[in-house]
């Protein structure tokens, strides 16, 4: 709405709010895919374990609605940007990588070992499979991180300005 | 008083099908859509346009309650605590829900003469109303009868009794409809605070939810106190429960967040344009 003004002129795309939203919608997905891939399809996860404690029960509940709550607001702000031709495609795609790979850490590093909520997968040695979970997500974060990277000397090339040597 | 009470016990436990079969229920919906249609055919009349996803939102609301009540579903809650959870996510989520997307509210506002309309702002700022409808005082109604109804003997009450069984509906409408006004209405809400509170009241109220859902799930052999119901059965009611609250949280963020959009939206455009009436709903004349 706010881009009727100069027509001929590129709008100033809105970086950091393009990073956050994909941010924003990385952590849900993750945390989606995790519920729908792992606990329904698979069924390695479960719905509740006997091990969990209450306050890891409430902490999983609260973090939970907070990625329902996220996803929403998430795709609310994308359409917003795209909408005032705001949107900074290849910030909003490293925030989704980040995103998706801090929460994959999390529920590896945190939810698993820390709080001991539930195990990647039952009946078998858990560490193979926590290996491969944390690595998953630390490459997801390297993904972003290098996509952040790419796009910050990119944006400065389409605007005209050089990194400083 | 005490006989009749009595008798309709009888009735809801033997044949599991409320009082008043389908009277009550078809007789309360008709009156909720019929008093809000005349509004509507009044704005029309008056050649004020009114939003039909509103008016589809609140019949649809209005519906589902009667539905939710009827003699099939009450049948379903005889002894069955997932009977019970799909009537008690119908009527204290789904239909507030739909309900508060109709803004009723604001439909009366726009019909009532001028005259009528400032007593109703004055009851709308009113200190009470004020903190009645603050998000943390509705959120803390409506997780607080959650909590006292699953985790105490009033569960195995209303079960027992016909009388606690409606009033724990109506306790569900009512705070659910408050609870969903306070976080995302359209209707008027004067001096509710701002989106990133809302959300932050919405997350903590839907996360208490999943938490007693889990809490339902893990002691299913002793909770609710008292019922007797197959452990299984809870665990299948507390699933429903927990999924079923998600359903909710997502509609309730959707119309948050895409609510708090349009009125971004509407002010930008109204700092180009100044003609552009202004985007909340003031009760003040």
């Amino acid at each position: 709405m706010t881009g009727g003004q100069h027509p001929k002129e590129p709008l100033p795309l809105e970086q950091r709010r393009s990073l956050m939203t994909g941010a924003m919608i990385g952590v849900a997905l993750m945390a989606a895919v995790d519920e729908i891939v792992f606990h329904q399809l698979l069924g390695w996860h479960h719905f509740y374990d006997r091990a969990a404690r209450d306050v890891a029960l409430l902490s999983d509940g609260l973090l939970h609605a907070a990625e329902v709550v996220l996803l929403v607001a998430g795709f609310v702000l994308l359409a917003d940007l795209r909408g005032r031709h705001a949107l900074a495609a290849r910030s909003a795609w490293a925030g989704l990588l980040l995103g998706a790979g801090a929460f994959q850490l999390w529920d590896g590093l945190i939810d698993h070992k820390v709080l001991r909520l539930h195990q990647v997968r039952y009946g078998v040695d858990p560490f193979t499979y926590d290996v491969a979970w944390n690595v998953a997500g630390l490459a997801l974060l390297a993904a972003g991180v290098g996509v952040a990277w790419r796009n910050r000397t990119g944006a400065d090339e389409r605007s005209g300005r050089r990194p400083s040597a | 008083m005490l006989v009749t009470a009595a008798q309709l016990t009888h009735s809801h436990g033997d044949s599991g099908a409320g009082p008043g079969g389908w009277a009550l229920p078809v007789l309360i919906a008709a009156a909720m859509i019929l008093l809000y249609l005349a509004g509507v055919g009044r704005l029309a009349r008056a050649t004020r346009p009114w939003p039909v996803a509103r008016t589809a939102s609140f019949v649809t609301g209005a519906l589902v309650l009667a539905v939710a009540v009827s003699p099939p579903v009450e049948a379903l809650t005889g002894g069955d605590p997932r009977g019970h959870m799909v009537q008690h996510l119908l009527i204290g989520m789904y239909v507030p829900i739909a309900m508060v997307l109709g803004a009723p509210m604001t439909l009366l506002l726009t019909c009532l003469s001028p005259g009528h309309t400032g007593g109703m702002a004055r009851v709308l700022r009113s200190r009470s109303v004020h903190v009645l409808a603050h998000p943390i005082t509705a959120g803390t109604i409506a997780t607080a009868g959650l909590y006292v109804l699953y985790l105490t003997p009033l569960y195995t009450v209303s079960t027992d009794s016909v009388v606690v069984h409606h009033a724990v509906h109506v306790h569900f409408l009512f705070s659910g409809y408050l609870f969903a006004w306070s976080i995302a209405g359209p209707d008027p809400a004067p001096r509710r605070p701002g989106m990133p509170a809302r959300a932050g009241v919405l997350i903590v109220t839907a996360g208490a939810h999943a938490y007693l859902a889990k809490l339902l799930y893990a002691r299913a052999a002793e909770l609710p106190p008292g019922a007797g119901h197959e452990p299984d059965h809870i665990q299948q009611a507390a699933q429903l429960m927990y999924y079923g609250g998600d359903i909710a949280e997502l509609a309730l963020a959707t119309a948050l967040f895409t609510g708090w959009l349009a009125r971004r939206r509407r002010d930008r455009a109204r700092r180009i344009s100044p003609t552009t009436p202004p985007s909340n709903f003031r009760t003040a004349g």
